[in-house]
């Protein structure tokens, strides 16, 4: 991808910029342990948790790793596990 | 070169200046009045009261807020200008980097004043010096028709895609704002011939929605600022085309990047920016009279740094004496650094000395630059190259 001059972006793009690449830790969900209740995607600051058939999947691509889903998971289904880059 | 029917007048280089940015038909003047920048949108605020300037003239609270509408107006596909000086110049500061970076082709005027404390409204370079590495492009002019002539030339430079840079054009507050000088004008036709409207190359638009310099953080930031650096140098070459389309016009040629006076065989050539080459180019006049061999660089385009002209320009000389009206504080003054830095690991190379001259608007006379002259001979003749720039005219008798 060429960069605009100026950084130019046009409106409705932001999905081409995969702010996964922020994060230097990974929530990783445990569901042997998660009970489905949705905690997770309702504190997740980036909207990038959700209910895929029937179970919640984190999108790894946007997550930034901040670790709030991890800290409100009622059950401690999710850890954070560091990223070496 | 003729004089193509131009009208000649006797202006205020303010007046002069307002001229010629009428003449480019700017369609937002934004403006914050500080001495001595003040006269040029003094006269603008009168064209368009008056109905002879068709422009939107916005008056803000503060220069942060004046480089902003300039910003704004330019993206939204707008030939947009404003002026300032000294702690205005440097209250715009974040958003001329912002500018730069957005890539928008606006005009300033910088008139030069000193950079307080303490308060001197008197001009020096310091204030433009502080945006030197922002992506502004610089040019310095001598004199009030060469301030008309450059900011017409300053608004195609802007505009041109291959550049797209916010230009500033620097004048020496007092010496060239309010001083009056016989000033050709050049007839409207012309300009309008020489720079045709406005093209963005993005615009805000209601139905194509954008954002400008958004974010790029490790990813993607080292390419764009090496794109502002590569738009510079690769504008070198352009910016000597438009001088010239402009001289063609005009019938008058100020030079190019530099302008080399009397360096031809030149054993000590001294090099400034901004008015002071006037008095400077009278002084060689006098000392080549009296079988001195020296010349003068007069630096016009100071950002990009035109290194390639400066050292073809010296490659005879044995010695240069760096006149600098600013100064980086713990180091010395911006000029002899840039030049030192090109010459270094090249055969043969003249000796650099720096010589800081004029700061708060200290008066420099001929005289002075015979003074600049003997003290780079002496330190030829001890072979003793100082480390520390000269400070010229400074009174030691009075420090704390």
């Amino acid at each position: 991808m060429k960069i605009a001059l100026g950084g130019v972006v046009r409106g409705g793009t932001s999905l081409a910029y995969e702010t996964g690449t922020w994060r230097d830790r990974k929530p990783i969900i445990d569901y042997d342990l998660c009970k489905g209740c949705g905690v997770c995607e309702e504190v997740c600051p980036d909207n990038v948790i959700h209910d895929v058939n029937g179970v919640y999947a984190i999108d790894y691509g946007y997550c930034k790793g901040c670790g709030l889903c991890a800290y409100e998971c009622h059950v401690n289904a999710i850890e954070m596990i560091f990223e070496a880059k | 070169m003729g004089d193509n029917g131009k009208t000649e007048r006797v202006l205020e280089g303010s007046e002069a200046v307002a001229l010629a940015i009428k003449a480019c038909r700017p369609g937002v003047i934004s403006t914050y009045p500080i001495s001595p920048q003040t006269h040029i949108v003094e006269a603008l605020a009168r064209m368009v009261v008056n109905g002879e300037l068709e422009s939107e003239y916005v008056r803000v609270e503060s220069e942060f807020s004046a480089a902003s509408v300039l910003a704004g107006a330019s993206a939204a596909g707008s030939r947009s200008y404003t002026a300032s000086t000294s702690q205005g110049l440097l209250l715009m500061t974040e958003v001329i980097y912002a500018s730069a970076g957005m890539r928008l082709p606006f005009v300033i005027t910088g008139v030069n004043r000193a950079v307080s404390a303490p308060i001197s409204i008197q001009p020096d370079h310091q204030d433009a010096m502080s945006l030197r590495d922002s992506g502004i492009i610089q040019i310095y002019v001598e004199s009030s028709q060469e301030a008309y002539d450059t900011h017409i030339a300053a608004f195609k430079i802007a505009e041109d895609p291959r550049i797209a840079l916010p230009v500033m054009v620097c004048m020496d507050g007092w010496i060239l704002t309010h001083s009056y000088e016989r000033v050709r004008l050049v007839e409207q036709e012309e300009v309008d011939r020489f720079l045709p409207p406005f093209k963005p190359i993005h615009f805000l638009d209601v139905n194509d929605p954008k954002s400008w310099g958004p974010i790029a953080d490790e990813d993607l930031y080292m390419e764009f600022r090496y794109a502002i650096h590569d738009a510079m140098q690769m504008g070198k070459k352009r910016i000597k085309e438009i001088f010239s389309e402009w001289a063609d016009i005009s019938g008058r040629d100020h030079g190019g990047l530099i302008e080399a006076y009397r360096t031809k065989d030149a054993e000590i050539v001294l090099i400034a920016m901004g008015s002071v080459a006037g008095t400077a180019k009278d002084a060689v006049d006098h000392l080549r009279t009296g079988g001195k061999k020296v010349g003068l660089i007069k630096i016009r385009c100071y950002r990009p740094f035109p290194y390639e002209d400066i050292l073809k320009a010296i490659q005879d000389a044995k010695v240069v004496a760096v006149m600098e009206a600013s100064f980086s504080m713990g180091s010395e003054g911006a000029i002899g650094l840039d030049l030192k830095a090109k010459l270094y690991g090249r055969s043969k190379t003249p000796v650099v000395i720096d010589m800081i001259a004029g700061l708060g608007g200290r008066v420099i006379t001929r005289g002075t630059i015979y003074k600049i002259v003997e003290q780079v001979e002496k330190a030829c003749e001890s072979g003793a190259v100082p480390f520390e720039p000269y400070w010229m005219d400074l009174k030691p008798e009075v420090l704390p």
